[in-house]
């Protein structure tokens, strides 16, 4: 389809489908069914099989009339297109409209107290009963954890095989007895975070996604999608005022809740946009000392954008070679938060001290200070992610392994 | 504006590796330093005559192939990636830019085409090379345009066939010209830490110069940036250089059984090393894209010269320490780079002087919005 058919199309079926006064479930059922809720997926499955440059249309008629899309926010589209890649027929049928509704929030249950950086050592259990999956063990750090309806989740299938080689992938059901979720407060005071315990929590046998010990492969599309940035719900808006009509109303309601946990994460990136105006408003901008400090800030979020800039030009012209963007963006958003917030340091000087809404900015600056430890983690280690640029892109020998051979066998954390 | 380098450009880049790569190997990097004049004439006339390289950014009326800052930069990275030991910087770069930037129209007509086909090997001296606004302190030219004062720092002016000078007139600066032979001229060679550069010190007395133009403070500063881009071009390809061969030292050394690389400590350190190379290059490829396209009194030549140079040196500092003691001693080649890395990071203002500059630009940016 070219440009202008899919932009006429499309038209047809706002003009003819679209009120502000739907429901929002109601509203987003007829993009589903239509398949302009997710215009990449197959026409199989809800989608049009567009590529990218075809999506792109779709995304622009819907920014310029303000018509609500589909549910976006939080961890649900890892769920969404990991079922994609790797789900059944019939998984795909069930779970997918209800996620591009937004009927289903969903979570991810991946990482443990005992394993972080080491996915895959993970060591929740999964026994198989005669007709159901049965799940012991402790996940940590799940965002939406606590409306979530249904959760994407790595388990211990086999004890015996190597450590990759025993994870299954699950799809389970939060609405149960066996699974109780606890917020976890962190140290800026947010609590966007779960730890959910399962306790003889049951999985249906048929929401096993990929083969039993196929959960590695599985958990693997998860995190790749996740580092694209599809878990982020950060700077999501309503296209129109709640007051243009119930879909909006309904949508900002949603966003409300879904938008809750990503509140403070503009702060853990340093705020370097409050840099400059706050070095005026205070006259630290005076100090040259404070101006090195500042450009050298301003140097290394300037040469990240640039950066990240040639790197899609590059991908977009289709050439080889590109690097591992990935890792080096998220090692450089570190060094960017640190030196933010040790310029904000600066330039507040006692002040700094002050925190909560009459403080600096509304509070920013204290929150700021107090988030930008958890950017050098969230994601993946800022060590991790040294590991991965020394090994995949400067081609340096890996470490000996300490964790072959059956997993029951291998050291790990008393839990 | 361009955001990565066209086909042509990277057609451009593996031409000229390949003539470096030829013709800038490590023993000839060595014989080189070890001479007074610091340069092969045959491969200067070589990249002169049979590559045209002089004259890529210099404008074709007055015999140059009037391309950019980002053609030049190609140049100068794969020069610093091979340590090149020769007049380009000071004559090509410095002395071409500042001809076309600050020559009236008969001077461009007369010498730049000379320069531009590396006939002449020029170099320009400028009594200050922190700072643009220090310039013109230490030489003086009267009415008559008799120039008297002092260099400290010329380079190659040991081995140029012509000086440009730029010097405090009566009234603002002025751009001139001196052969090396003229009367009143005293080059003395002063020894340099990079030995792959060479430095004289220039003293005029009375000495007679040709006027060719004039030097506004607007043009000095513009003129500045252009050199720093093309020198932070050089320094980004020696960082590079410098991080593929050091990566390649610690998977070949043997400590405690296993390839010194497999330890994170160096692992780790050779990361963040590749963060801060593609941070400086994306700054550095930039501020090229941005000269070319005409975009003037920005940040990012500051940025690129500063990021490039903190770089360059951590590199250098880095190289030698995970080589251990032999990264310590004349055999190894690494000092070479180290020295060429100290004198690129002071030379046209340490990066602490292109930081204040960057936030001058910032703030007067925001005073005017």
């Amino acid at each position: 389809m070219s440009r202008d058919e899919i932009k006429a199309e499309l038209e047809q079926f706002l003009e003819a489908e679209f009120s502000p006064d739907l429901s929002l479930i109601e509203w987003r059922q007829r993009l589903v069914s239509a398949g302009w809720a997710a215009p990449l997926w197959p026409e199989a499955y809800f989608g049009r099989g567009f590529s990218q440059a075809q999506a792109a249309v779709v995304t622009q008629v819907f920014a310029e009339r303000r018509i609500v899309g589909a549910a976006q926010v939080g961890p649900r589209r890892l769920a969404a297109e990991t079922i994609l890649a790797h789900g059944t027929h019939e998984q795909k049928l069930r779970y997918l409209p209800k996620i591009l509704t937004g009927e289903h929030a969903w979570c991810q249950l991946f990482s443990e107290p005992g394993s972080g950086s080491d996915l895959a050592g993970a060591s929740t259990r999964a026994d198989r009963e005669a007709d159901h999956w049965r799940i012991n063990g402790q996940k940590v750090w799940n965002t939406s954890a606590h409306h979530a309806d249904f959760g994407i989740l790595v388990a211990r299938s086999n004890w015996d095989l190597p450590k990759h080689q025993g994870l299954s992938y699950f799809l389970i059901d939060m609405r149960q007895p066996g699974v109780e979720v606890r917020p976890l407060k962190q140290m800026n005071g947010h609590a966007s975070f779960n730890e959910v315990f399962l306790t003889d929590a049951q999985v249906a046998l048929d929401d096993l996604v990929g083969g039993e010990g196929e959960g590695w492969a599985v958990a693997t599309t998860t995190l790749s999608i996740e580092r694209q940035g599809f878990a982020r719900g950060r700077g999501q808006s309503t296209p129109a005022e709640p007051s243009a009509g119930r879909v909006y109303r309904e949508l900002a309601q949603e966003l409300e809740i879904d938008n809750e946990p990503y509140t403070w994460y503009p702060q853990r990136e340093g705020r370097p946009d409050l840099v400059l105006q706050r070095a005026r408003e205070t006259g630290a901008i005076e100090s040259d000392a404070v101006r090195q400090e500042m450009a050298k800030l301003f140097c290394l979020s300037e040469a990240a954008r640039i950066s990240a800039n040639q790197v899609s030009a590059h991908q977009k012209s289709g050439a080889q070679g590109v690097l591992p963007a990935g890792s080096i963006g998220k090692l450089g958003a570190s060094v960017i938060a640190r030196q933010a917030a040790h310029v904000h340091t600066m330039i507040s000087g006692a002040s700094a001290m002050l925190s909560g809404p009459r403080s600096a900015a509304d509070g920013m600056i204290a929150e700021t200070l107090v988030s930008v430890p958890a950017i050098s983690i969230a994601g993946g280690t800022d060590e991790i992610q040294r590991n991965i640029i020394a090994e995949r892109v400067l081609g340096m020998p890996k470490e000996q392994r300490m964790d072959t051979g059956p997993f029951r066998d291998i050291p790990r954390n008393s839990q | 504006m361009q955001a990565v380098l066209s086909e042509d450009q990277m057609q451009f880049k593996q031409v000229i590796a390949r003539f470096f790569d030829t013709h800038s190997t490590m023993p000839a990097v060595r014989r080189l330093s070890e001479t007074e004049t610091g340069f092969d004439p045959v491969v200067w006339s070589e990249l002169s005559e049979t590559l045209g390289l002089p004259g890529t950014h210099l404008p074709e009326e007055y015999g140059g192939h009037g391309f950019g800052p980002t053609e030049l930069g190609i140049i100068l990275e794969e020069m610093g990636r091979t340590l090149y030991c020769g007049p380009f910087f000071s004559s090509a770069v410095m002395a071409g830019y500042a001809l076309a930037c600050f020559g009236d129209e008969a001077a461009k007509i007369e010498k730049l085409p000379q320069i531009a086909a590396g006939t002449t090997r020029a170099t320009l001296v400028l009594d200050d090379l922190n700072h643009p606004s220090k310039v013109g302190r230490l030489i003086k030219a009267n009415q008559a345009g008799v120039l008297t004062g002092t260099a400290p720092i010329v380079l190659d002016g040991g081995s140029a066939q012509a000086f440009l000078i730029v010097a405090r007139e009566p009234a603002g600066l002025g751009l001139f010209e001196l052969s090396p032979t003229s009367p009143g001229v005293e080059i003395t060679l002063q020894e340099s830490i990079d030995m792959t550069r060479k430095i004289a010190r220039l003293t005029l007395q009375s000495a007679p110069g040709l006027r060719l133009g004039s030097v506004t403070e607007q043009g000095l500063y513009q003129f500045w940036d252009l050199i720093s881009v093309a020198l932070a071009h050089e320094m980004i390809g020696g960082a590079a250089r410098l991080l593929n061969d050091t990566v390649e030292y610690t998977k070949g050394r043997y400590q405690f059984g296993r390839p010194i690389g497999s330890f994170q400590a160096l692992k780790h350190r050779c990361a963040d090393l590749l963060m801060s190379l593609e941070f400086a290059k994306a700054a550095t490829h930039h501020a090229g894209f941005c000269l070319a396209a005409g975009e003037e009194t920005t940040i990012y030549p500051s940025m690129a010269k500063a990021m490039a140079a903190d770089c360059f040196m951590d590199m250098a500092r880095a190289a030698i320490q995970l080589r251990g003691g032999i990264g310590f001693t004349w055999e190894d080649d690494t000092h070479l780079w180290f020295k060429r890395a100290k004198c690129d990071e002071v030379l046209l203002g340490a990066p602490y002087q292109q930081r204040a500059r960057m936030m001058d630009i910032l703030q007067e940016a925001q005073d005017v919005a």
